[in-house]
């Protein structure tokens, strides 16, 4: 495909890229046909003391030059630059990444594909597979959950027993391969009140300091407002849905009362990225088993 | 303004001469302090402080303000004395003085309260960017109209570069401001994508080519000659390199976007050019070094000397390197790692900073109705300080940029990444440290100078000295 809406600018860019480099060389040749008088000045003096010598350009620095010209002339007639022409060799960086890649992946494929035809339990329990997948991670995994895979705020920690879309080897492959969007509702239309028991509830379930009265009032509006719809009557979550246990201890934000009051008063927004089309099968199915053996398994 | 045309204008160039230490001292002091948040994060504090946002500060201060008005006060001190009459323009002179200082000030207030462009070495907003209009279009009528009147034929050599950076730079900066203004804080680019992108680095590139070369060969070829006591080495040398600088310069900008969006042809065409530009870059460094020879002796004990033909030296080492590194296949390796940072410091630092205070040296006694400077064994130690800041600088990104390039392409046998960032961040951290020492050095420099330049201002006279009447021709 052209890089130009007509073949006008094709042509002006050659000309004008020619034109260019050419002038450098008639400036050069022009220039050094001059007279020269060396160790004599060209006869001017300003504020009392600055002359300038009639010297020669030195040889090698006007040999420097042209080298450099006929390098440029060359390299345009190897390589893309004059406008549409492509170049004799034909090259482009693109082309140039794609041959790149299809060597390494010719070279690593048979690699890979043995573990793809393997049952993912399997692989995590393969010495070999798992420094491949704790590769894999360390490059595409650790920017959002950490280079010790135990999370961040709003970054599920990969390590604990805690899954908020499951924990059996497909769960996790479907995350990783397909991605997932959590999604807590902006809540603020409760009233802050409201809220305020909410989060006292909330914090009571895994057993934190909390008021019983708003706890009492909380539990209610836990029910009324139609929490359970997401987080179940027992408030334990679903997974299905990614709406996280509530009783257990871990959170994924914060367990203090301003943190709680903020993700019901404005809800969350959490997304995993889909990695199936950028990494291929083989590499989403190392990376699986090894967030697999990470992991405390499935409750 | 005297109205005899008797004096030469030197109050606007004392202005300037301070000012660039004044200002080079915050610019690198906000350089050490970013050097220093790299090896130490915690001292990121608070939005405000934070790296972010003082990198674009440290930017702007050494480029524009201390750079800035180093160019200002050698250009006004050249074209005046190599055209032998008073500077020309009336209010428009100290208005280029005072407007640039409100733009280095309104620079310093916005940068840190993340008001920014998002352009680099652009960022300023667009009000801003009109004051900066305003006063680079008086700098140049006062630049040229100071030519137009001057009362010798020929035109100085100095004087075309000054001329050519003018010109040059208020060319890149309405090109590249272009911008749709939604608030008084903010505006969008008028550009989008990769089109946005050339355009920042052809603005980019050519900021070095222009501000930060062609201006600084317009000082050396009038200091340099002077200290030297020697007429310059070859006319016509320069007249080569002057415009064969001043044009390839122009194309060398796609050199920053290789293995980008940008088209193949794009990007090849930046190379070439950059190439190109080796020789006559390399012109300029000729022409100063030549210009010593047969009186090689003086640089023993002349630390004026010693600044700018170190200088010249540094701008000849990294107008090597810059071609180099603008190969595609170099550049694949250099790109986005700290070779880039230390082929700019080599030079910033060793070019632009040194040629300025060696400069700003042989200004400071002759503003000030003295014949010397206070110290002249501190401009010596200066001297050497900042030789050994700038290769402790130079060396250490050297070597942790080629490390970073080669920890980030290495690769294992499964074709997994050798080293995750995180580990070239770590490997990182031995040579940061060495940069900040190196900074901390050099910082050190600019503050003996402050306190050498202070001494040598002490019950000093600033009169201004009468024009000299231009020499008769004897050819």
């Amino acid at each position: 495909m052209s890089d130009f809406v007509s073949d006008f600018w094709n042509l002006y860019v050659i000309v004008i890229v020619l034109g260019s480099i050419l002038a450098c060389a008639v400036l050069l040749i022009i220039q050094g046909k001059a007279t020269f008088t060396p160790g004599k000045t060209m006869g001017h003096v300003w504020d009392e003391s600055l002359e300038e010598y009639n010297n020669p350009m030195p040889k090698w620095w006007s040999w420097m030059f042209v080298i450099t010209v006929v390098f440029a002339l060359v390299y345009l007639a190897l390589y893309p630059g004059l406008g549409n022409f492509k170049g004799v060799l034909g090259w482009t960086s693109g082309g140039q990444h794609k041959d790149e890649v299809a060597k390494v992946d010719a070279t690593v494929k048979p690699l890979f594909d043995k573990y793809l035809a393997m049952d993912l339990k399997a692989v995590a329990a393969d010495k070999q597979a798992m420094d491949m997948g704790k590769r894999l991670y360390l490059t595409y995994c650790m920017q959002c959950h950490g280079a010790d895979a135990r999370g961040a705020k709003g970054f599920p920690n990969l390590t604990d027993a805690d899954w908020l879309y499951g924990g059996e080897p497909e769960q996790i492959k479907e995350s990783i391969a397909n991605g997932r969007q959590g999604m807590m509702p902006d809540h603020s239309g409760l009233g802050d009140d409201t809220i305020k028991d909410l989060a006292s509830f909330v914090r009571s379930l895994s057993g934190l300091p909390n008021d019983a009265v708003r706890t009492a009032k909380g539990k209610e509006a836990f029910t009324a407002s139609g929490c359970i719809g997401c987080h179940g009557p027992e408030a334990k979550g679903t997974q299905a849905l990614g709406a996280p246990n509530l009783t257990d201890k871990v959170w994924l934000y914060a367990s203090t009362e301003a943190t709680i009051i903020e993700t019901i008063t404005k809800g969350r927004q959490n997304k995993m990225p889909a990695w199936k089309e950028f990494l291929g099968d083989a590499k989403v199915h190392l990376l699986s088993a090894y967030v697999l053996s990470l992991g405390k398994g499935a409750k | 303004m005297s109205g005899t045309q008797t004096t030469y204008n030197d109050k606007v160039v004392r202005q300037f001469a301070v000012m660039t230490v004044i200002w080079g001292i915050v610019g690198m002091l906000v350089g050490v302090i970013i050097a220093a948040q790299l090896v130490w994060p915690e001292l990121n504090i608070g939005p405000w402080l934070h790296f972010g946002r003082l990198r674009p500060l440290h930017t702007n201060a050494v480029i524009f303000a201390f750079g800035g008005c180093a160019l200002f006060a050698t250009s006004y001190w050249i074209v005046q004395r190599t055209c032998h009459t008073r500077l020309w323009g009336g209010p428009l002179i100290p208005f280029t003085f005072w407007g640039w200082q409100l733009v280095i000030v309104l620079a310093a207030i916005t940068l840190p309260l993340g008001i920014t462009s998002g352009k680099e070495y652009a960022e300023l907003e667009w009000p801003i960017d009109i004051l900066i209009t305003l006063v680079w279009v008086s700098y140049a009528v006062v630049f040229i109209g100071t030519m137009a009147v001057r009362k010798v034929s020929h035109i100085y050599v100095a004087n075309w570069f000054f001329a050519a950076f003018i010109l040059a730079v208020a060319l890149l900066h309405l090109g590249n401001s272009a911008a749709l203004p939604v608030s008084l804080t903010k505006s969008y680019s008028a550009y989008a994508g990769v089109q946005d992108a050339m355009i920042q680095w052809w603005y980019g590139h050519n900021a070095v080519g222009f501000f930060l070369t062609a201006g600084f060969l317009g000082m050396m070829y009038y200091f340099v000659p002077k200290q030297a006591g020697r007429p310059v080495y070859s006319y016509r040398l320069s007249v080569v390199h002057f415009w064969a600088l001043i044009f390839t310069y122009m194309w060398a900008g796609p050199h920053h976007l290789h293995y980008t969006a940008l088209p193949d042809w794009t990007q090849s065409v930046g190379m070439v050019f950059s190439l190109i530009l080796l020789a006559p870059s390399w012109g300029g460094m000729i022409n100063g070094i030549m210009t010593l020879s047969g009186a090689w002796n003086k640089l023993r004990d002349d630390p004026i000397l010693k600044f700018l033909i170190t200088s010249l030296s540094f701008y000849g080492m990294s107008t090597f390197e810059g071609p180099m590194m603008s190969i595609k296949t170099v550049n694949a390796l250099s790109h986005y790692t700290d070779w880039t940072v230390g082929h700019v410091h080599s030079g910033a630092l060793g070019w632009v900073a040194m040629v300025s205070i060696g400069s700003i040296y042989y200004l400071l006694p002759r503003l000030f109705g003295k014949s010397e400077m206070y110290s002249t064994k501190l401009v010596t130690t200066h001297f050497w300080i900042a030789t050994i800041g700038t290769v402790l600088y130079i060396a250490s990104m050297w070597i942790a940029g080629v490390m970073q390039g080669l920890m980030w392409r290495a690769v294992n046998a499964d074709g997994t990444l050798a080293y995750s960032f995180v580990e070239a961040v770590k490997g990182s951290y031995p040579f940061w440290a060495i940069r900040v020492l190196g900074g901390v050095l050099f910082l050190t420099g600019m503050l003996i100078m402050a306190y050498n330049m202070f001494k040598t201002m002490a019950g000093g006279k600033t009169q201004d000295a009468p024009v000299i009447a231009p020499v008769a021709h004897h050819a």
